[in-house]
């Protein structure tokens, strides 16, 4: 059945591989959502130090002093205000694509529980910083969003007093009052960073800076639309009136419009639900927890290289505690260990070489261990040396791989193909139980797994330990990073390979007849 | 693709997204309120007479408290509720009784509405009651008004200024 997400997560796969092709893997912004987000905070944070200094933070000269930042120095201050507005509702906008992708993806629960729930603080923090921001500017839209989160929030009956009381009159309005919300707009943010690093906090390598090309690209835009469009405010507050029209920013103040439609009661009711639903999504069903890799000291020397390559923090090294000679032993937080599997590639132990029918790794998988893995590999391609066909180690969240099995291909499923040791690929080609190895990953800018793509290519590549051997004929190899979208990328490299291994077998004959 | 003309993509569509986002900062216009009509707010934070509750002690009670702690009425520390009603041009367009803030009902009484009304001339009657009374008002008043379209005409209540007063 295809569901909501199904649909979501083939339409963000979609514009990724078109952004992939446009502009590379490397400057698909799709795919530096989070680091983006960073970006744009440090705009915002830069350009609203600027605009602090020159802004009055009375209510009486609010206005004015942000009128003369916007058009007396419109070349410096107006730029800076843009940048500020832009950039602000440009996180908006790459939070919540940010927060979509990773439900398409499915990528939120299991042990990226911390990540979503840590996030819907973000989210909420950000939109009181946005708002906040708004009132300060005190013309007809701060009006209009001052007296109505002022009436939503007198609902709760929190406060003494009626906050939109303060919005009465303009003798009703004080300096005092006003600053508080200066005050408001400085602090929100800075607990706003303090929830985004806490964010980041189970995760290595977080991604936090664009690439400079990617943030230099982003920053000129920026420029250039403050310069074409500057933002504006849109005429001084009069309590005496009522701002029947304003021009909302639909970022921020979305739901401003139905403030005026529901009740109060409501809206706070839906924003409950809503919180409340994200905060319990990661547990919602279905369940899918696989168990935890599993350290084998026997095996485990403490070199590290699951450690350096596991993307959520999930294995360390401690003391070694068994008595033999290394220093250090992998252990493995199961609450933090998604069973990817890319600790056992990573592993130099694991061989399928080995002649014992039960292989041992240092670092394994309980359900999908090395020694499954070799077997997968036998049956798939009959076991013996006459395989002339090809076999696909292919990525579980990647292209499927439908069309490979109909073009008579042999496919073995892995929760990540990073999870695949370069000695597999080694193994079935030097075994001739295939004739040709095609490696089917996720595309490079949605790995499910953050980092198994890049593992997987510079494993190959021979940059990343363990390399696969400079033995193995790449002519017998492809690779192909194809998202959901892209299954008729993966058939495509599949003939490819077919054709070139045809060609092979030709040569092979000739060679033997010259010599 | 040269790099050059990669970046220079990237920038596009950087560029696209970014005049996207300027774009819906402040557009498309929201109307909340129509153009031809005005606005009367009435609000008032008033703590209502605490004396209005105060009854003669009776000999028992009396009787059981510390002879320095006698004192002939007994004053209960609950406010009255507050009783408004209020009419424009003769038709009603508020009746509320507001009961004290506060958790023990010791506090100001708090009241915040808003109605939207046809621009033009109107008469405002309001009337107030603090004092727990079940008849007639303590406190009265009129306002003729002519209201210009998307004029906030605010109505507080401040005893110490003779009761209702225009803002």
């Amino acid at each position: 059945m295809i569901g909501p997400r199904s649909v979501l997560r083939r339409a963000f796969d979609a514009v990724d591989r078109g952004l992939d092709r446009t502009l590379g893997p490397s400057l698909n912004p799709m795919d530096r959502l989070g680091a983006l987000g960073f970006f744009f905070y440090w705009i915002v944070a830069v350009s609203g130090i600027y605009l602090f200094i020159p802004f009055d933070t009375g209510v009486h000269g609010a206005y004015a002093s942000v009128e003369r930042i916007t058009h007396a120095q419109w070349y410096a201050g107006g730029v800076m205000r843009s940048l500020h507005r832009y950039a602000s509702d440009a996180m908006v906008a790459a939070m919540l694509l940010h927060m979509a992708r990773e439900w398409a993806h499915d990528r939120y629960r299991g042990v990226r529980w911390f990540s979503w729930l840590t996030g819907v603080p973000v989210l909420w923090l950000l939109y009181v910083s946005g708002i906040t921001g708004y009132w300060l500017v005190w013309d007809k839209l701060a009006q209009y969003v001052a007296i109505a989160s002022s009436e939503l929030l007198d609902w709760l009956g929190v406060f003494g007093e009626p906050v939109a009381r303060n919005f009465l009159a303009p003798d009703a309005l004080s300096d005092r009052f006003f600053t508080l919300l200066v005050f408001m707009h400085i602090a929100v943010p800075l607990f706003l960073l303090f929830a985004m690093w806490i964010h980041l906090q189970r995760i290595s390598r977080p991604k936090v800076n664009p690439p400079r090309a990617l943030a230099a690209a982003t920053l000129a835009a920026m420029l250039a639309v403050s310069l074409w469009r500057p933002a504006l405010s849109q005429g001084p507050a009069d309590l005496t009136t009522v701002p029947s029209e304003v021009g909302l920013d639909w970022f921020y103040l979305l739901l401003y419009p139905l403030i005026d439609l529901w009740s109060h009661g409501w809206i706070w009711g839906l924003l409950a639900a809503f919180t409340v639903m994200l905060l319990a999504m990661p547990w919602l069903p279905p369940f899918r927890r696989a168990r935890a890799a599993e350290v084998t000291l026997a095996q485990c020397n403490g070199c590290g290289r699951c450690v350096d390559d596991c993307p959520y923090n999930a294995v360390t090294l401690v003391p070694r505690r068994d008595g033999r000679p290394f220093s250090h032993e992998a252990q493995v937080d199961p609450g933090l260990c998604a069973a990817c599997g890319i600790c056992m590639g990573a592993c130099p132990t694991s061989t399928p070489f080995r002649r014992s029918s039960a292989l041992a790794t240092g670092i394994d998988l309980p359900e999908r261990s090395l020694t499954w893995l070799r077997e997968r590999v036998l049956a798939v391609t009959g076991g013996t040396k006459s395989g002339s066909g090809v076999l696909a180690f292919a990525c579980s969240h990647a292209a499927d791989t439908g069309a490979l099995v109909s073009a008579g291909a042999g496919v073995v499923q892995l929760p990540c193909v990073a999870m695949m040791p370069p000695s597999l690929i080694d193994f079935v080609l030097s075994r001739e139980l295939a004739a040709g190895v095609l490696v089917v990953g996720c595309a490079e800018s949605g790995c499910h797994h953050r980092l198994g793509v890049a593992w997987m290519r510079e494993r190959i590549a021979g940059a990343r330990d363990p390399y696969l051997r400079a033995r193995v004929p790449r002519e017998r190899l492809a690779t192909v990073w194809a998202g959901p979208s892209d299954a008729g990328r993966v058939i495509a490299a599949h003939d490819e390979l077919k054709a070139r291994l045809a060609g092979l077998a030709v040569a092979a004959p000739a060679r033997r007849a010259v010599s | 693709m040269s790099p050059a003309l990669r970046y220079a993509l990237t920038f596009a569509v950087m560029l696209a997204a970014t005049a996207g986002i300027a774009a819906l900062s402040d557009w498309p216009l929201y109307r909340h309120h129509p153009a031809d009509m005005a606005q009367v707010k009435l609000s008032f934070s008033h703590g209502s007479d605490r004396k209005a509750g105060c009854r003669p002690a009776t000999a028992e009670e009396l009787a059981k408290l510390p002879p320095n702690m006698r004192r002939p009425v007994v004053c209960p520390r609950d406010r009255p509720s507050v009783r408004i009603e209020a009419d424009l041009d003769g038709r009603p367009l508020l009746r509320a009784e507001i009961r004290a803030g506060g958790i023990a009902g010791d506090g100001p009484a708090r009241l915040y509405r808003k109605f939207s009304v046809p621009a033009g001339p109107h008469v405002l009657d309001l009337r107030l009651s603090d004092t727990g009374r079940a008849e007639g008002f303590d406190y009265t008043g009129r306002m003729e008004v002519a209201l210009a379209p998307a004029q906030n005409f605010v109505v507080d209540f401040r005893p110490a200024e003779g009761g209702f007063v225009a803002r």
